[in-house]
């Protein structure tokens, strides 16, 4: 089962500079294990330490948010295209919970 | 890596249209420009999903659908904005935790006076702020 990933540029330092990867899974777990296996490190910028998608990451499967589709239990099929963004956001004044739920 | 941003002063005049008029929420975009120019020609103002006067987050599927066209327009995002409506035109913490196009200039604006533009540019690169020169320039655009 193939399953493209798209990589955002901060990630690529984990994929030797690649903008787009193959892995396989039929749940977006199992795909980011997977992805985890053969690129080191991958999964600690996706999950955070509690089991959970990171609050600032949004993943795509085809055109949808996971967090419309089962999040981290969302199903894959064999051609599904995945997009990972780091999420665009900030302001002013201190988040708090910002840097925690980044692990930084 | 460049340490000036020079933008097209329609542009910057659009950042600022759009700041003041979601202030006193904070304001949030995108400038796309051809891969490799580092010349920020597309604007392209973002709803700001937190629509809060002390956050912004780019909506997730207008950020998929954005990032979609620049790929297929072979564009990047040349400079991230938003406003802070009531502090100066610096990164905060979270700004700089939540940083993740270390390709990007951002740019904060701020409209705590009504009077006066404040508009700044920063790389934001593994949590390491830095300042750069701006240089507006006047040219003809599609802005």
């Amino acid at each position: 089962m193939a399953i493209e990933v798209r990589v955002p540029t901060i990630l690529r330092s984990y994929t030797g500079g690649s903008k787009i990867v193959e892995g396989a899974g039929d749940t977006l777990t199992a795909l980011i294990d997977d992805l985890d296996a053969k690129h080191s490190g991958f999964k600690g910028r996706l999950i955070t330490p509690e089991g959970n998608l990171h609050r600032f990451v949004n993943i795509y499967i085809n055109d949808e948010d996971v967090r419309f589709l089962g999040a981290l239990d969302a199903k894959l099929n064999d051609g599904d295209s995945i997009t990972i963004l780091p999420a665009v956001a900030g302001g002013a004044l201190g988040f708090a919970a910002a840097a925690a739920l980044l692990g930084r | 890596m460049n340490s000036v941003l020079t933008i097209d002063r329609a542009i910057v005049d659009a950042i600022f249209a759009h700041a003041r008029r979601d202030h006193p929420d904070e304001a949030c975009g995108v400038i796309a420009g051809p891969a490799g120019s580092d010349a920020p020609t597309r604007f392209i103002p973002m709803d700001n999903s937190a629509r809060s006067q002390t956050f912004y987050q780019f909506d997730s599927m207008e950020h998929l659908r954005v990032w979609r066209e620049m790929d297929d327009n072979d564009e990047e995002p040349v400079v991230i904005y938003h406003s802070h409506t009531a502090t100066e035109a610096f990164p905060s913490r979270t700004d700089i935790n939540l940083a993740g196009e270390p390709g990007a200039h951002y740019v904060l604006v701020s409209t705590r006076d009504p009077g006066v533009d404040e508009f700044r540019s920063f790389r934001i690169v593994d949590g390491v702020v830095t300042e750069e020169k701006v240089d507006i320039v006047d040219a003809k655009v599609d802005a």
